[in-house]
């Protein structure tokens, strides 16, 4: 098989082998980070620009991780500290960098669609790293990664997302990545952070959260993101972490065997109870190691050939 | 000077006309219209295959001028009117500054004259700035050449607020023409709230917002006794709404844009600037309910709400790109769409397009009877041509339909008795 694609905007642009395909591809690099010299010359002389234009941590360290151990140079450009700060566009900014010879972009922003814009302006290849509250394709791929290695497979599974899900990139791509792999998702949390039936890209939405976790084989709770609405939609922390955030209790409810995810940064004591700090069910740090390895995939699919 | 149109199918539900005849002009008005005129003197605009008809008014464009030159100015946005069959066209005041002074409204006219194209009527603001506070002098404005005040582009935000200026427009006789937006629900949003907000992960903005907005001016209309005109409807919801009043008998007239009746928020996917819009381009059910609203009168009028963007606004991130869509050069054959597909006649789309627009204004206009101005619109039903950057007159060409093909095009625009556009060769 091979990969075609010259971007990865959304997952709603990938078929179920062009997912297979990928985590195979990280299956496979994901040896090297364990090597005693976590290093290859795969994509020497390459240039990758990471243009992060809101905070990050996880997403940011991974991918330079992933471009370093690839042996790929980087651009390290976060919105502040530049010349966005002075007014400079988007679009110039990226089209100064592709003069410079950047090979890729990889891009966080805070806007919807920036990605997209970026990929049609420039000709040049375009990670999405997270784009407003659309899409974080890179998310879904690692966390469909950690739970096919867990579970051996994507297809047949239960997988319950709680928290706010309409102002989520996470779970947008991840409702979209599982039931294209042949799982079943149910979101739940509060109703004014949940879309309607008709909105939900086809997820299962329950106002009950045990109706969400009954039986799942994968829990993934989400931070709740206050810097992302206009106005509180819900009356307090206290209040959420009461009804909406996950416990030992409530946790009993999936299966026995279950997966406890989390996107990070983690909010410890709103969605997620302190008591499963060490739970034998969280797979959350292995979640940030998969992370690497499929961004290591993504680069190498997208640069390796020559391109 | 006298101008003959000879042998097209003259449409002009004024008086319930659709026969072949001739239409002879003089002196900027008309003067006869019947089968076979020979006059010796006159210019004669042969019109064999074509309609002519009442020139057609443009309730509602953004010229762009005073303020923001490099989208359009009023002469790039007359020759865009007339280009597409436009005889007038009533500005939108959300200029910089705004059009809230005489100054401003004889300033627009006097570029209107320079140009010399198209008729340009200068809509007022309701409020000084439009910042929904204080009232703009009516009279003045009136005086000095407005035809109606909208604070267009943002609604009044207060009721209270509304029903004073629905209540003053009364001493003046003008129009009130309502941006019907709830903000409170639409604040943030960037595309309908539903499918393209889901899908492209953007706030959304809510039809029913447009329905509560559109309520309140209805119950304002019946508290004041006053008419109001609601601009841009593009939901089932509203439209149902004014059924409802005009059941009621409240005095309350409604236009739609091609692009509501065109387009729906599929369009928006892949985050396309150009069709990035306010109100938002909304569902297939929404775009059945403005179709059938025009057919059975509940809409009483088509207006283009042309709003040029450059690049600079357009080209950019979606979160970032300017509202609004350009329409004036792609109207006519839009609308010709609906009479294709049998969802509308021909005579009513000229009462939707010119008719109308012109009773709503309260203007003279919309008519071919004897002694009305000589403002006429000739189009080919037949023409066939393609939506491209270079075919465009405005300014900008921030048009969704770029790449579309598309049926029905103005031949000759004649306004006050003077042919002002023409696809071909004049003959003397």
């Amino acid at each position: 098989m091979e990969f075609f694609h010259r971007h990865i905007l959304d997952i709603s642009a990938f078929t179920p082998e062009d997912i297979s395909y990928i985590l195979n591809t990280a299956e496979n690099l994901k040896e090297i980070l364990s090597r005693p010299i976590p290093k290859v010359p795969t994509l020497r002389g390459k240039l990758v620009a990471h243009l992060f234009f809101e905070p990050s941590t996880r997403t940011r360290l991974s991918f330079e991780r992933a471009a370093k151990t690839l042996s790929a140079d980087v651009f390290n450009l976060t919105a502040r500290m530049s010349s966005v700060e002075k007014g400079e566009t988007l679009l110039d900014t990226v089209l100064n960098l592709k003069a410079m010879g950047a090979d890729l972009f990889v891009i966080r922003h805070p806007m919807a669609g920036a990605p997209h814009f970026i990929a049609r302006a420039t000709e040049t290849r375009v990670i999405n790293a997270g784009d407003g509250f659309h899409a974080h394709p890179t998310q879904a791929l690692l966390d469909m990664l950690t739970v096919r290695e867990k579970k051996g497979t994507l297809s047949g599974l239960k997988v319950a997302i709680i928290g706010d899900i309409r102002h989520s990139r996470v779970a947008h791509s991840n409702i979209c990545g599982f039931r294209k792999m042949g799982s079943e998702v149910f979101v739940s949390g509060p109703a004014t952070m949940l879309p309607p039936e008709r909105e939900a890209l086809g997820a299962r939405v329950c106002y009950r959260l045990e109706e969400a976790l009954k039986d799942a084989d994968v829990v993934m709770a989400l931070r709740v993101q206050k810097e992302r609405h206009g106005r509180e939609l819900f009356p307090s922390l206290r209040e959420y972490a009461r009804e909406f955030g996950l416990n030992a209790q409530k946790l009993a409810l999936a299966r026995e065997d279950c997966l406890l995810m989390h996107p990070g940064p983690i909010n410890w004591g709103v969605e997620l109870h302190p008591e499963l700090e060490n739970d034998p069910r969280s797979v959350i740090l292995e979640q940030v190691t998969n992370g690497v390895a499929v961004r290591m995939a993504l680069l190498v699919l997208l640069l390796g050939g020559g391109a | 000077m006298k101008i003959l149109l000879k042998g097209g199918r003259i449409v002009d539900p004024s008086q319930g006309l659709d026969q072949a005849a001739d239409l002879l002009l003089e002196d900027g008005k008309v003067v006869a219209l019947a089968p076979d005129l020979a006059v010796e003197d006159a210019r004669v605009l042969p019109c064999e295959g074509l309609i002519v008809c009442p020139g057609l008014i443009d309730l509602h464009v953004h010229f762009r001028e005073p303020g923001e030159e490099w989208k359009e100015t009023i002469a790039t946005g007359s020759l865009a009117a007339v280009a597409g069959g436009f005889t007038a066209v009533a500005c939108m005041p959300n200029t910089r500054p705004p059009n809230d002074n005489a100054e401003v409204t004889r300033y627009i006219l006097k570029k209107a004259q320079e140009a010399g194209l198209c008729r340009v009527w200068p809509v007022a603001c309701i409020t000084k700035g439009q910042k929904g506070e204080q009232l703009t002098e009516f009279g003045e404005l009136k005086e000095a050449g407005a035809v109606a005040v909208s604070d267009d582009g943002r609604p009044v935000p207060e009721a209270a607020v509304m029903r004073l200026a629905l209540e003053y427009a009364k001493n003046f006789d003008l129009p009130v023409i309502s941006h019907a937006e709830e903000l409170s629900l639409s604040r943030g949003g960037h595309v309908n709230e539903g499918l393209a907000s889901a899908r492209l992960g953007l706030r959304g903005i809510p039809a029913q917002g447009e329905a509560i907005a559109i309520f309140r001016e209805v119950m304002l209309a019946e508290l004041t006794g006053s008419p109001v005109h609601i601009a841009h409807v593009s939901t089932r919801s509203g439209v149902e709404i004014i059924r409802r009043a005009k059941e009621a008998g409240l005095s309350v007239t409604a236009e739609t844009a091609p692009h509501y009746f065109s387009l729906t928020e599929e369009a928006t996917f892949g985050y396309h600037t150009n069709a990035k819009v306010n109100p938002p381009l909304r569902s297939e059910e929404d775009r059945r309910a403005i179709e059938e609203a025009l057919r059975d009168g509940t809409i009483d009028a088509i207006a283009t709400d042309h709003a040029p963007h450059s690049p600079l606004e357009k080209f950019c991130e979606f979160e970032r790109a300017a509202f609004g869509l350009i329409g004036l050069e792609t109207a006519l054959p839009l609308a010709l769409h609906l009479v294709e597909r049998g969802i509308i006649s021909l005579p009513r789309l000229v009462e939707l397009l010119s008719c109308a627009p012109a009773r709503i204004l309260k203007l003279p206009g919309g008519s071919l009877r004897e002694g009305s101005p000589a403002d006429v619109t000739v189009f080919d039903p037949e023409a066939r041509w393609v939506v491209t950057e270079e075919e465009l007159h405005s300014k900008s060409k921030n048009s969704p339909f770029l790449g579309w093909e598309m049926r029905g095009r103005a031949v000759y625009t004649i306004v006050g008795g003077r042919v002002v556009f023409s696809r071909r060769e004049l003959l003397s």
